[in-house]
This record gives structure tokens, C-alpha cells and sequence, in this order.
């Protein structure tokens, strides 16, 4: 069993759901990133998607794009973040999962990868342009290193397809809410409930939502089907501020917005 | 390779061109690339499609084109004689229109009501707004900011043709983010809108689309030689950006060995990172956009910046099918820097009485030094992928 596995056992046992927020390493430098994923954790966020820049994303909206070009400014590598995140993991009680492109994984090398990530105390990834059908090779190497692969389910995924993408994916299922890209909404497809509710009862892997969600409103509609719930853009949005502001307001501000998404989701 | 028909039996089911291709895009799209898959494959065997396709090539496009002998070039470079598949008399001035019509006509097929496109020189976003003007269906082109400075006739021509044309700020702000921007509106539109992709590049099927689409030049021009030579030439050039005019120039004589085929990419400024836009002769194997190929990256598979003087050509991925064609060794392919792509584009205005575009232009120089070297009974065919008029106004400004 991984950290996450083992994360979402307990939850089911104590019925809570985990709250993820992501956040996008080296922005607006690896120090602050390394301060955010401390506070989230000393808030009681349940795991942390961190974000490698990269530098041609298409799933990520505007907010998201923009923390990545400011972080590839800095030249950031990969290898440097793994450093900040092998310090930062064994200070923390959540575990840490990267959101990652395939073209970077490709070319730092899938076994290298997986094996540096791991030494960093990082669980899994989720790799949002590595479909199913593209999976194989790099699904044995998870597997063999007990690293989770995280894949997506989108609304425009057909039901088939959706069974086989979790047959191929452990630790959660990450369900896209939107077919679009990442950034925050006011409003959530009518149907996301039902369709939810529809992937729960073909598998057995805890399901996450993410994308478009934001409000305490969101939480409160999608935590009774949801095992978890993914925060990107809205934090992202706030970290940003700590090129112009003071960073010890930008922590308080991020930690007193996770607590009102944790607060609704007990 | 050692059987070059079998270049021709690919992509396979799962758009691989050998290693390369593929599709690594978001979960999102999958559904409607497998409805163009599908779409395509039905298109394939209906001649209805193919009859309304011939039809627009004929009486819109004004296909054929020319094969037309470049009689002073080839006495100014003094060896093989040298032909010009004339493209840029295509309607709206280039090899665009051919894939852009055969797109919006499976547009139409699927039932999408919308299209998007993204363009580096314009030609593909006024191919894209001339079919959707000719079908009545609303269309959106993103562009780069710095491109549609450098292309400004081309801008005005989609606007003109009732295109709207959405400036990309993002990044180098050039044709690559110009995709980042159609591809991040398709994820959010696919629905209802169809994405024209402009070149042999991006996730299954879209290269082999655009191949197949493009591929009437190269057909065009084995039968043209055959008949106005009478036999095969023994030489194919053209430029190579994302490389849809030299896939479609080359597919057509993948089989035929005695015909070299050679790409020319962007040499820019010189070999350095960052000063040109040549991937198939500098990069390596990545993913970009949605497919396996050769790609200028970084050690992490950062995206490299790129540099050319042609904004069709700026571009730091290229087709699947080109890189499988480099690795098999049927196509050759090399690098023609600014200077001599402006070389090119002077020799043939003066001597021909032609302005080619500046993508085209790095294949007419790098043909001229090939032919210089080939014997006087040889032949040798350029394809003219375009016309100059949009870079007639850039061409003065550099020269001051």
C-alpha cells in the first residue's frame, strides 16, 4: 500500500473527505512553495498536488499558466525541485503528489523519474496528457515502485472508457468537472453529481474532483460524492500575490481559505 | 529503412509513425479526436466526399497547379534544370487552402458549428477564414502578437474574409503559443467546434489528415513530370516548419527511391539554441503539441525558445511522419539560414519575375545549391509552398 492508499483508508474508516490543494513549485520561488505546502499541512489539507512548470501546458487556464511562466523565468529544474520537496516531505504529515507533463517525464527519463520522486517522498503523479492508451510502459514502472499513477476521467470521457481508465489508475481517480481547462468557476455542470455518483459504483479507487472548484458552495454540493476535492487556480491565484505583497499575509490569507473549504467539507 | 514502401503504410491505428506521433493531450479531447478518426475513416470511402473535394481543388482552389520550369534560375545556377510546383497560385496564395477545404468539409460531416485555427504566417488562418467564409461556418483564428506584426496583410485578408482573429500574448508569442491558445479553447469548446490544425503536426489523426489532405501536390507533380519531362525528377525539395507542404510534396514518392527528397528547416541565425527553428536538424526526440517528434527542448523538456525569419517556419516541433522519415533515411533534411532564404527570395524575383514566401524561399536557395552540383540533365522540383506578398512590407523593414 502507498501513502495514499493507506490516506484514504483512514478516511473511509473515520468517513471524512481530503481536501487537495495544488500548488505550482517555484513560484514565485521554491523557498515560498516550500512555506505554502507547510502551511496547508499545519491548516490540515489531507494531501498536495504540486505542480512542475512546464512550459507549453494545454489542459491549464490562465492562472495556472501564468504561475508556470513566472517560475520557468527563474529557470527552475526539475532536479530543484525535488530537492525543496525531499526537505519539505519529511516535515509534513500530507502526502505530496506532482501534476506533470508527459513531455517532461519522457525527458528526464520514466524509471529516473519515478525513482527520484520517490526518494523526494513524493507518492504518485498525475500526468494529465498521458492517456490511457499511452500508459503501459509507465503504469509497470509505478507499479513496480509502488508510485502511484494518478489518471483523469473527464465529462466528455465515454462510460467504457471511464472503467478502463480506472482499472489502469491507483491511488484516486482524478474526475475533471468541466470539459474546459483549469481556472475557478461560480457555476458547475448540473450533471457532475450524477456522473459521479456513476463512476463510484463501477470502481473501487477513491474518486477526487478538481478543476472549476473553489467556493465552500462547490464543496458543499460535490462532498457527498466526492472523496476528495481538488483547489488549484483560487490558491495559485493568492500565492501569486507574493511577488508585490508580504509573503507572511499571502500565508494567512492562503491558510484562512483552505479553513473555510475544510470547515464546509466536515 | 530498407523497403521505403513501407513509409507508406503508416501512421498505424494509433497514429505512430514508427516511435513517433501518438497522442499526449488531455483526457478532454480524446473523444472528439476519436470522432475525427472516425469521421475521416468514413469520408475515406465516400466518393461523395471525395467528388465535392476534387470539385473545390478544380473551381475553387484553381487546381492543378503549375509545374513550371525555372528557366533563368536554372542557367544562373548552371546544373540540374529546376521546376516550381507552383502553390502560391493557389487561391489565397498557398498549399494552406488544400487541407483547410478538405477540414471544413468534415466539419460539416461531424455537425460542429464552430472552428478555430491557429496561425504563424496567416496563410493557414486565411485558408482557414476563406473555407469557413465559403461554407458559412463562424471561425476563430489565434495568432501571436509578434506575428501578427510581421504579417500584417494576412491579418487584415481574415478579418476581411469575417474571421475573428484573437491576439496570443503568452510566451514567445509566436505560432507555437498560437496553438497552446486554440488547443486551450478547443478543450473548453469541443462540443461544438472542430479545431483546423494547420500542419502535419499535433495528436492522431491530425498529421496524417493533413498528409493525406496535402498530399495533391505530390501527386499533382508525379504525374506532371512523368508527362512533361517523361519520367521521374531526381530531386524533391521543400521547407520544413511543421511540414505540411513537404509531407504532402513527399508522401506522394515515398516508394520511389530514385527520388531524393530533401527538407529544409529554419537555420535562423546560426546552429546555436535559440537561433533558429530547425528540430529535425538540432533537437531531439519529445513531445510537443499532442504528439512524439523531434522537438528543440531543454534537459527538463522545456520548450525552447525559436528564431526565423520566416513566421510560417518559427516553430520548434515538427510532423511525426518527417521524423520517421529522418530516422528511416528517406528524406534528407538540413538547415538554410535567414541570409540565404533571402538569397532565394531575391533569385527567384529576378530572375522568374516571382515573389515566394519567405518560407518557400529557404527551399528555393537550398535547391539552387543542390542543383548547382547536379548534372545538366537532371531535375530537380521545388515546391513553391507559397506567395511573398505577405512578406514584402518585413523583407523592406529589414533591409531599412
Amino acid at each position: 500500500m502507498t501513502n495514499i492508499d493507506t490516506l484514504f483508508a483512514q478516511l473511509a474508516t473515520s468517513k471524512k473527505k481530503a481536501l487537495m490543494p495544488f500548488v505550482t513549485a517555484g513560484d514565485p520561488d521554491l523557498q515560498f512553495t516550500a512555506e505554502v505546502i507547510r502551511e496547508l499541512d499545519r491548516r490540515g489539507c489531507t494531501m498536495c498536488e504540486v505542480g512542475i512548470p512546464y512550459s507549453d501546458p494545454i489542459a491549464d487556464g490562465p492562472v495556472i499558466q501564468a504561475s508556470y511562466t513566472r517560475a520557468l523565468e527563474h529557470k527552475i529544474k526539475v532536479k530543484e525541485i525535488l530537492a525543496m520537496l525531499a526537505k519539505v516531505s519529511g516535515e509534513v504529515k500530507m502526502p505530496l503528489v506532482t501534476m506533470i507533463s508527459f513531455a517532461i517525464i519522457h525527458r528526464y527519463g520514466l524509471e529516473r523519474f519515478v525513482q527520484d520522486a520517490k526518494a523526494a517522498g513524493v507518492s504518485g503523479a498525475i500526468v494529465p496528457d498521458l492517456l490511457v492508451e499511452e500508459a503501459e510502459k509507465f503504469s509497470a514502472i509505478c507499479k513496480a515502485a509502488d508510485f502511484n499513477l494518478i489518471q483523469l476521467v473527464t465529462p466528455t470521457t465515454p462510460r467504457e472508457r471511464a472503467i478502463r481508465i480506472a482499472n489502469s489508475s491507483s491511488g484516486f481517480l482524478y474526475y475533471v468537472s468541466i470539459a474546459g481547462i483549469t481556472g475557478e468557476r461560480t457555476q458547475l455542470p448540473a450533471d457532475l453529481v450524477d456522473n459521479v455518483s456513476w463512476l463510484k459504483s463501477q470502481t473501487k479507487l477513491p474518486i477526487c474532483i478538481g478543476f472549476g472548484i473553489s467556493q465552500p458552495e462547490h464543496v458543499n454540493l460535490l462532498k457527498p460524492v466526492a472523496d476528495g476535492l481538488i483547489v488549484g487556480s483560487a490558491i495559485v491565484r493568492r500565492v501569486a500575490e507574493a511577488a508585490t505583497r508580504d509573503r507572511a499575509e499571502v500565508l494567512k490569507d492562503v491558510g484562512q481559505y483552505v479553513t473555510s473549504l475544510l470547515s464546509a467539507l466536515e | 529503412m530498407s523497403n521505403a514502401s513501407a513509409s507508406q503504410s503508416v501512421p498505424d491505428a494509433a497514429g505512430r509513425f514508427g516511435s513517433f506521433g501518438g497522442r499526449y493531450v488531455p483526457e478532454t479531447l480524446t473523444r472528439a479526436l476519436d470522432e475525427l478518426t472516425a469521421e475521416y475513416a468514413k469520408a475515406q470511402q465516400d466518393p461523395q466526399f471525395q467528388a465535392e473535394l476534387d470539385d473545390l481543388f478544380q473551381n475553387f482552389v484553381g487546381r492543378p497547379s503549375p509545374l513550371y520550369f525555372a528557366r533563368r534560375l536554372t542557367e544562373r545556377c548552371g546544373g540540374a534544370q529546376i521546376w516550381l510546383k507552383r502553390e502560391d497560385l493557389n487561391h489565397t496564395g498557398a498549399h494552406k487552402i488544400n487541407n483547410t477545404l478538405g477540414q471544413a468539409l468534415l466539419t460539416l460531416r461531424m455537425k460542429k458549428k464552430r472552428v478555430i485555427a491557429e496561425t504563424g504566417a496567416g496563410q493557414h488562418g486565411v485558408a482557414t477564414a476563406t473555407a469557413c467564409a465559403h461554407f458559412g461556418i463562424p471561425c476563430v483564428v489565434y495568432m501571436g502578437e509578434e506575428d501578427i506584426r510581421r504579417q500584417a496583410p494576412n491579418v487584415n485578408s481574415m478579418k476581411l474574409l469575417g474571421a475573428e482573429v484573437r491576439p496570443v500574448t503568452s510566451g514567445s508569442r509566436t505560432l507555437r503559443d498560437a496553438i497552446n491558445e486554440a488547443m486551450r479553447d478547443w478543450m473548453s469548446s469541443v462540443e461544438t467546434t472542430h479545431y483546423i490544425l494547420g500542419s502535419v503536426v499535433g495528436p492522431h489523426p491530425f498529421p496524417r489528415i493533413v498528409r493525406d489532405f496535402q498530399s495533391v501536390i505530390g501527386r499533382e507533380t508525379r504525374a506532371q513530370s512523368l508527362t512533361r519531362i517523361g519520367r521521374l525528377p531526381d530531386c524533391v525539395v521543400a521547407c520544413v516548419g511543421g511540414g505540411s507542404n513537404a509531407a504532402g510534396m513527399f508522401y506522394p514518392f515515398v516508394g520511389d527511391t530514385s527520388v531524393k527528397l530533401i527538407g529544409v528547416e529554419a537555420g535562423g541565425r546560426s546552429s546555436r539554441p535559440g537561433d533558429h527553428a530547425s528540430p529535425l536538424s538540432y533537437g531531439t526526440p519529445g513531445i510537443l503539441h499532442g504528439s512524439f517528434s523531434y522537438v528543440m527542448q531543454d534537459e527538463d523538456g522545456q520548450t525552447c525558445d525559436v528564431h526565423s525569419i520566416s513566421a510560417g517556419l518559427d516553430y520548434p516541433g515538427v510532423g511525426p511522419e518527417h521524423s520517421y522519415w529522418k530516422d528511416a533515411g528517406r528524406v534528407s533534411y538540413t538547415a538554410c539560414e535567414d541570409d540565404d532564404a533571402l538569397r532565394g527570395f531575391d533569385a527567384l524575383a529576378q530572375c522568374e519575375g516571382i515573389l515566394p514566401a519567405l518560407e518557400s524561399s529557404h527551399a528555393v536557395a537550398h535547391a539552387m545549391k543542390v542543383a548547382a552540383t547536379m548534372k545538366k540533365e537532371q531535375t530537380l522540383v521545388v515546391c513553391l509552398s507559397g506567395r511573398g506578398d505577405k512578406d514584402a512590407a518585413e523583407i523592406t523593414r529589414l533591409r531599412g
